[in-house]
């Protein structure tokens, strides 16, 4: 990969993972657009995430007297591995010098760490409510985590490689192909992705209900900046989950090389994906209900057992020696 | 095709009609009736499969084709299981008469049921019938799986809590059995089509069999090992012969002595034919007695643990159907041992056991009306009350247990030689579970031929002569075997193993 | 094996056939009847597509009969006797408690394995296809066993049976583009009697037992004294 490691390269990176940053809200409003469309209501402007980011970064941060410098420190940890495990993600472009480093492992962990001290800032007050949410954050995680890595695996072992950028390449290069593995990972990792990001059926991002919120739980201590970044971090993770779904699984329209054409049209076929996507997030959001907790297990479960069923139907079906 | 068509049709028409009928009485003539006339179809079929040694025909040959059409093969090997079939059938339903109109009269079941029972029993027979002679495995599978459907409604006739337990324990294990051999069927099938051209006599045994060698041995493994489970659990092979003792035991006791006497040697017949089609394909591997083997470790273990079960038993027709799984063990044996010796004696052992133990069942129904129950701690002093129904317990049971002037000890004496020769460590194994099995006989039949009845123990009206027939055809079979059986049985031998005995 | 190189309607094939797998999976765990007899009519609709696409893949006619038929029989008849009958027996709102779903769930998973270990042996390099198929059926058959051992309510059992059944005829189907139309006919009227008789059980358990729960089919035992 020595000849990417180019000025331009580096430059198109930069530009792309600043691109995570500043169209993850945008994702976030459009969201909330279109399930305000679905439950006949007008909605906030598509802008409004941006406008509540810029409020919260101009107020004072308040922190509580029992607070640890963790708790200071936490939204930045956060905030920076969720931005550089979306980095590792081919947003408009394939081969970028990042590709390097754009590896299946890499990205599990990197949201890991952001997990972990998402959950110690929680806990780090010392309030019921910061306690509770950061274990049940723990519990979805637990369980979560397995079946994330199950399912890109699957992918994995379909392209020979855990590096992101050389399974979509793999995928271009074979053109149309219909795996029942792909079916499962893709099923898998879009219960994944709802656990994760805190999508209703497994948690409500909008209610403060004490009985049943897990990631607004451990965010009820922050205030000002340290709650906008939070808060940023969760749009980038939901953008990004949202990227892995739409450009491993339908990579066509991905930029294949550096011209502005390409880059334009990856981004035009980005949108649009995400755009979709989106979408029939916010009609399973308003066509069910958010289960209990309990059920929660049952619900990643699935999603296990889907990847579970990815693997084997790729060693059963599709390898067979 | 005439007599086969006799053979088949008269018992499906005759289920169909008596599903009309009304009469009770008239119907349990009927049915005898119907009986009689297959059995005379049977015997007009055996003549003829004696004079040409081979009858095959196919059924609707001019619709579908020459191989896509129902097709028939009767050959030594099945015609006498075919007659046999059609007699016990016969004596049956002369018992079946007056015991249902009793269970009629004292109220255990209305004339609806009445009529679904000899619907049933026709349809039963029928179903393996056309499982004995269809020469198509597919058809086969049908046919077994069709002789449960019609078998079920019957073990649960009397509607208690137990009888619809046993019928739905039947039911379900049957069920799963036959769905395996039903993916082992379809396994088979997929081996044919890699060597035989036209894609519809892959089912066809004729065809299969003359090509067995080029059938996948690989395939034809997996396929078998379905294959005997499933057809295995019909056969009552332990350990999926939970069923049996539940069925035998709740069902009206005609169902019994024709489960145990012919459903039993249906199943194992499938497993005969199969071993045929499987040896062939494994000739030439390094495990070219797979299936033998196989056939072996399961009958050997069923008669063993059938033997020792036979000791716990509290209810007088689940011994019975234990000493059915047990013999049943010992044919399975035989039939894995191989070799022309130890084959003439199972096939001889089919017979035997067939008619000894329906007529078993049909004393035990009439011993389990006089005592008003079937527990047998409460039958007592039979042959006080009712001499002919204790002596035929009584010579039943020494018939089954392999006492020397019967059939069965003279089937049994061949298999134990045979397995002298050729595997002389199993015949340990053998005698001592002969001799559990002896035991637990006794120990129950004593009490209940010579103990003392109780008080005021009547007899019942009873109709001993297909017992008699049935034991005396066993005792003449001890004594001395016809020649025209004799020949019949080789033939059959020669049929599964190559080589004749005689 | 390439499944590049397989023409598009075989991967079809394949991933008609791995939902088929997945279904006997939300079968085995689905708690709630109505659902769990709508996973299986699903079921029976795509055995019947898999059957439509060989017919259509091997130009093989009367395969478009029997995926008729399938159709007919495990999609639209037994569910809505299956219906019918939940409906007569007030079982609607009815679910089941299961013990422990993950640890059963984790034994069908390892079914699955062990059915791909058992056919793996079937060395035909053009065979690879079929054999893969062959697997997922028998992963089918078995699951549809496990099922039957582990629930305990009645109309889960059948469930469990039929689509047993389902997996034999996807077996059927796609390793031999189909069984001779005798059996095939014969096998399906087999099918159809059997539902009709577990239906007469299902109100004969009803009388006899209060429930269709088959655990409390307990009274013959071994030396239980049945008839004391």
């Amino acid at each position: 990969m020595g000849d990417l490691l180019t000025a331009p390269g580096w430059g198109i990176a930069v530009f792309q993972s600043l691109l995570y940053v500043a169209l993850a809200p945008l994702l976030v409003g459009w969201l909330r657009k279109v399930k305000a469309r679905l439950q006949n209501r007008r909605g906030p402007s598509l802008l409004q995430p941006y406008r509540d980011l810029y409020k919260l970064l101009a107020k004072e941060a308040r922190v509580a007297h029992t607070a640890s410098p963790l708790f200071r420190a936490a939204p930045y940890i956060v905030f920076t591995a969720t931005w550089m495990a979306a980095a590792t993600v081919p947003l408009l472009v394939v081969d970028l010098p990042t590709a390097a480093i754009a590896d299946i492992i890499v990205l599990v962990g990197l949201l890991a760490l952001a997990r972990v001290f998402l959950a110690l800032a929680g806990m780090d007050v010392g309030t019921a409510f910061g306690g509770m949410g950061a274990s049940r954050e723990m519990l979805i995680g637990a369980l979560a985590e397995p079946a994330m890595l199950m399912a890109v695996f699957t992918l994995a072992m379909t392209a020979h490689s855990t590096n992101l950028s050389s399974v979509i390449d793999h995928h271009l290069s074979d053109g149309f192909v219909l795996r029942p593995s792909y079916l499962f990972a893709l099923g898998g990792l879009v219960l994944v992705a709802i656990a994760e990001t805190g999508r209703i059926p497994v948690d409500n991002p909008t209610t403060h209900l004490e009985l049943t919120m897990v990631h607004e739980a451990m965010l009820l201590e922050y205030s000002g900046r340290h709650l906008a970044l939070m808060e940023w971090a969760a749009q980038v993770k939901l953008l990004l989950y949202g990227t892995l779904i739409v450009n491993v699984f339908f990579p066509w329209g991905i930029g294949q090389g550096w011209s502005p054409a390409a880059l334009g049209l990856g981004l035009a076929a980005v949108v649009g994906k995400l755009a979709v996507l989106a979408a029939a997030l916010a009609v399973g959001e308003t066509v069910l209900a958010k289960m209990r907790l309990f059920r929660a297990p049952a619900f990643l479960n699935l999603a296990l057992l889907l990847s579970l069923l990815g693997l084997l139907s790729h060693v059963i079906l599709e390898v067979g020696a | 095709m005439t007599p086969l068509m006799l053979v088949l049709l008269t018992p499906l028409l005759g289920a169909l009609a008596l599903g009309l009928l009304r009469r009770p009485v008239v119907a349990g003539w009927f049915n005898l009736g119907v009986s009689v006339v297959s059995l005379g179809g049977a015997l007009w079929l055996g003549a003829a499969v004696a004079v040409s040694g081979e009858v095959s025909g196919t059924l609707g040959a001019q619709l579908f084709g020459p191989s896509a059409g129902l097709g028939f093969r009767v050959d030594a090997f099945n015609v006498y299981l075919v007659v046999l079939t059609a007699f016990v059938g016969v004596t049956t339903s002369i018992f079946s008469r007056p015991y249902m109109r009793y269970v009629l009269g004292i109220g255990r079941i209305g004339p609806r049921r009445m009529r679904t029972y000899h619907s049933m029993y026709q349809l039963f027979m029928f179903t393996m019938l056309l499982a004995l002679t269809t020469d198509n495995l597919g058809v086969m599978w049908v046919a077994v799986e069709g002789a449960t459907l019609a078998t079920v409604l019957l073990v649960s006739l009397y509607r208690t809590p137990e009888a619809v337990e046993a019928a739905w324990k039947y039911f379900i294990l049957c069920g799963v059995g036959i769905a395996l051999a039903l993916f082992g069927t379809v396994l088979t099938y997929f081996a044919a089509q890699q060597v035989i051209a036209d894609p519809a006599a892959g089912l066809t045994w004729s065809t299969l069999y003359a090509n067995a060698g080029g059938l996948e041995p690989a395939v034809m493994r997996l396929a078998f090992v379905f294959l005997l489970v499933g057809y295995g659990t019909k056969v009552g092979l332990v350990p999926m012969h939970q069923w049996l003792p539940d069925a035998h035991s709740e069902g009206p006791t005609p169902m019994s002595a024709v489960l145990s006497g012919l459903l039993l040697n249906v199943a194992l017949y499938a497993v005969v034919r199969l071993k045929m089609l499987v040896d062939g394909s494994l000739a030439e591997t390094a495990s070219p007695h797979l299936a033998g083997q196989l056939l072996m470790g399961f009958g050997l273990v069923s008669f063993l643990v059938a033997g020792l079960f036979l000791h716990r038993q509290r209810d007088i027709k689940r011994m019975f159907s234990y000493s059915s799984i047990e013999h049943m063990g010992l044919m399975t044996f035989a039939f894995g041992l191989g070799g022309p010796l130890a084959t003439f004696g199972a096939l001889l052992h089919m017979l035997v056991h067939s008619l000894t133990k329906s007529a078993i069942f049909i004393t035990v129904g009439h011993a389990a009306h006089i005592a008003g129950t079937q527990s047998i701690d409460q039958i007592r002093g039979l042959i006080r009350t009712q001499p002919a129904v204790g002596w035929s317990l009584l010579i039943g049971v020494a018939a089954i247990a392999g006492f020397p002037p019967f059939g069965v000890f003279m089937s049994e004496f061949l298999l134990l030689t045979a397995t002298m020769k050729s595997a002389p460590w199993f015949t340990v194994a053998l005698l001592s579970g002969l001799a559990v099995a002896f035991a637990g006989l006794f120990r129950h039949i004593h009490p209940m031929v010579y103990g003392v009845p109780p008080e005021g123990q009547q007899p019942v009206e009873a109709n001993m002569i297909p017992v008699a027939v049935h034991l005396s055809l066993v005792l003449w079979l001890g004594l001395a075997i016809p020649g025209f059986l004799a020949g019949w049985l080789d033939r059959a031998t020669w049929l599964i193993t190559g080589a004749h005995l005689l | 094996m390439n499944l590049t190189l397989l023409p598009l309607l075989q991967q079809l094939l394949l991933v008609l056939a791995a939902i088929v797998l997945f279904l006997s999976f939300v079968l085995l765990a689905q708690v709630r009847l109505i659902s769990a007899i709508h996973a299986f009519a699903w079921q029976g609709a795509l055995v019947a597509a898999v059957t439509a696409v060989v017919a259509a893949t091997g130009q093989v006619h009367h395969l478009y009969f029997s995926a008729a038929l399938t159709l007919a029989l495990k999609a639209l008849l037994i569910p809505w006797m299956l219906h019918r009958l939940i409906r007569q027996l007030e079982l609607e709102r009815h679910t089941e408690s299961l013990q422990s779903p993950a640890l059963v769930t984790m034994g069908a998973v390892a079914l699955v394995i062990f059915s791909y270990w058992l056919v793996l042996p079937m060395i035909h390099a053009e065979m690879t296809f079929t054999r893969n198929i062959i697997a997922i059926s028998l992963s089918v058959v078995l699951i549809g066993l496990l099922m039957m051992v582990f629930r305990t309510q009645a109309v889960a059992q059948v469930l469990g049976f039929m689509s047993m059944e389902n997996g034999l005829f996807l077996a059927a189907v796609s390793a031999t583009d189909g069984m001779p139309l005798v059996v095939e006919l014969g096998v399906a009227f087999d099918v159809l009697v059997a539902m009709v008789l577990f239906g007469v059980f299902f109100l004969q358990l009803r009388d006899s037992i209060d429930s269709l729960d088959v655990d409390r089919l307990n009274r013959l035992r071994e030396t239980g004294g049945d008839s004391q």
